[in-house]
């Protein structure tokens, strides 16, 4: 950067770095003193007598005889099972992502090579579809489901996020197949190649980045998602986020916070892992909307 | 693409938008304009030891058959959307009327549940979505400033606010704030006041409500304009040096318009997605003092007995919100295919 404009007076420096250790401890610290803090007793997670004790541990030291314990995440994922909700969500995330990446491909590409005017109220619709609250639908489906005994099982919740994933997913793959030059398969389809055969053989080979990244948000999406798992699954089928929000009901009144605190920990570590690994491609997916527009 | 083919690649995904997004709008759409059957009574003659005697009991058959033969309920038209719950016509109307100040005229709209919630709604929408756009914006430009190898640190550490579930991520800030907390007590510290709690008032609840927000989603603003300024004209801040621009007038009359399309770009999108704001109150626990649309409709389907009829009502009137909010979206979108073409 030896551009002129890119050179800056100290105190514009120091301001900004300072500004941005402000926002990163903002960012930063509340995850880290939930997982510090999770393996405490309650009285040094909140710690009204002296807040040091939640550092030390003094507490957790006198009850457990060690600084750090695993109480919470034992009384969470043994005593109260939070291992069931950990594997549907990963069998509800899993489905979800392979399912809507499957039928998402084949329409969103079918949007980015049709001409027609209808490909773009299709996109329109998908458009509106977004934006409407998830919450919204959900009392259109307990009647059916009910009636049709469909209700509280995962492969309903998994079909209905599957449906709900679609429209932002036929967007993002959408603007990702309109970046591959159409010669390409037109060029396959001059030799000889059905439409399918085209997809299959020159387009599934060059698509994988953008399958990539809408597959990340996808994920996200069912992995985050409260209102409709809430509200579809029986109670022996719940996934994580419902399973850590009946846990406030129950168990604040109990005193053990901690088995909260403990899932909440556990549901973060895999979103941890995912941004460590694919920053780049949520950053590009958030970006593929808005840069080019 | 010939009709036939486009027909058969789209078919999977349409079909399911259409059983399960249209077809439940539908459904929402009907069951809004039916209510539960009223009980069936029957009387039936109690014999005992002292006589005969005539009881009045619910007629469980009779109430079963009905339901079989009307799942729906009775029909009520619009009788749910003017009632008190929802938009309370007869409500307003005496508020209107009886009321001898606006104040007062508000104050009682205000205890109406539906009014309440619409009100917090489009606070929490109109005051997050300016607040997260300007401190995207100044995160955006100090970063841009850092060098490279702290960059990829920052942003590591700022997506984590905006993709970690919001549930998870108001409990977190919840753990912090509450009264026992090490910042709810550090703030008690501070005024001096051991009663002081965030949960007590209605004020400071929304305020918590709202910083969550902008925590939330500034990350997402911070990396749309951080990717903007990165195809930044170098050119035009040099020529804008050269003729002597401080570095605020650079920013005010260089980066700002250049960045601008994105302004509207993750304003349009937050606006959308602030509207559904749901899970921080179930997380700060604060529907006492704080209750969304979307807050409600859960709130009614959540219960023992599952008031369809009411949560379809404010899904419908959500739903009317939601499409005013996209109104200028899809004008915008129009705009570019008809320019495209």
């Amino acid at each position: 950067m030896s551009s002129v404009a890119m050179r800056k007076s100290p105190t514009v420096k120091i301001m900004s770095y300072g500004f941005v250790a402000i926002w990163l401890v903002l960012a930063a610290f509340p995850f880290i003193w939930t997982l510090w803090g999770s393996f405490k007793v309650e009285l040094d997670f909140f710690s009204i007598a002296d807040w040091t004790d939640a550092i030390t541990g003094t507490r957790t030291l006198a009850e457990t005889g060690s600084a750090f314990t695993g109480a919470g995440y034992e009384g969470a994922w043994v005593q109260e099972e939070f291992w069931k909700a950990v594997i549907n969500t990963f069998i509800v995330c899993f489905f979800t992502v392979i399912t809507s990446l499957t039928i998402g491909t084949l329409g969103g590409y079918a949007l980015s090579r049709s001409t027609f005017k209808y490909a773009f109220w299709l996109l329109i619709a998908a458009l509106i579809f977004r934006a409407m609250p998830p919450i919204t639908l959900v009392s259109g489906y307990l009647l059916p489901f009910f009636e049709w005994n469909l209700w509280g099982i995962l492969p309903t919740s998994i079909i209905v996020l599957v449906a709900i994933n679609q429209p932002f997913t036929l967007w993002m793959l959408h603007s990702f197949f309109t970046k591959i030059p159409k010669d390409l398969d037109e060029s396959a389809m001059v030799d000889g190649c059905t439409r399918f055969q085209a997809f299959r053989h020159v387009i599934i080979p060059v698509m994988w980045p953008g399958v990539i990244t809408t597959g990340l948000f996808s994920f996200l999406l069912a992995y985050n998602d409260f209102a409709v798992t809430a509200m579809l699954l029986s109670k022996e089928n719940q996934t994580m986020v419902p399973k850590i929000a009946s846990f406030l009901g129950t168990t604040q009144t109990e005193g053990n916070v901690m088995f909260a605190v403990a899932a909440v920990v556990s549901a973060t570590v895999p979103i941890f892992i995912l941004v460590m690994f694919f920053q780049r491609q949520i950053v590009s997916g958030l970006t593929a909307g808005a840069v080019k527009g | 693409m010939k009709h036939k083919t486009f027909f058969w690649f789209i078919l999977p995904t349409a079909m399911a938008m259409l059983l399960f997004i249209a077809m439940p709008i539908v459904s929402v759409v009907t069951q809004s304009l039916f209510t539960p059957h009223d009980q069936v009574f029957k009387v039936v003659e109690n014999c005992g030891p002292f006589g005969c005697k005539e009881e009045t009991i619910i007629d469980n058959e009779a109430m079963a058959d009905l339901n079989a033969e009307k799942p729906l309920g009775k029909f009520a038209g619009l009788a749910i959307y003017f009632d008190r719950g929802h938009l309370a016509v007869s409500e307003v109307a005496d508020a209107w009327t009886s009321s001898d100040s606006i104040g007062e005229f508000f104050s009682t709209i205000n205890n109406l549940p539906f009014y309440r919630a619409m009100g917090f709604t489009l606070s929490y929408t109109f005051i997050v979505t300016p607040l997260l756009i300007i401190l995207g914006f100044m995160i955006a430009i100090a970063v841009n400033s850092l060098n490279g190898a702290i960059k990829g640190l920052v942003i590591f550490f700022s997506l984590l606010p905006m993709i970690i579930n919001p549930l998870v991520g108001s409990l977190i800030l919840f753990w912090m704030v509450d009264a026992r907390g090490v910042f709810g007590s550090g703030l008690q510290w501070l005024f001096d006041d051991p009663t002081l709690s965030l949960k007590a008032s209605t004020t400071l609840t929304w305020i918590m409500l709202m910083v969550y927000g902008v925590w939330h989603s500034a990350p997402f603003a911070f990396v749309v304009f951080y990717a903007g300024l990165q195809t930044l004209p170098q050119d035009t801040l040099e020529s804008a040096m050269i003729d002597g621009a401080s570095r605020w007038e650079r920013i005010r009359y260089v980066v700002i318009p250049h960045i601008m399309p994105l302004v509207t770009f993750v304003a349009l999108i937050q606006l959308m997605d602030n509207f559904r704001v749901f899970e921080p109150i179930v997380g700060f626990n604060a529907e006492a003092h704080a209750q969304s649309l979307s807050w409600i409709i859960f709130n009614d389907l959540a219960g023992e007995t599952r008031l369809l009829s009411s949560a379809s009502t404010t899904s419908v009137l959500t739903i009317i919100g939601v499409a005013i909010l996209l109104s200028p979206v899809l004008v915008r979108t129009w705009r570019d295919f008809t320019r495209k073409v």
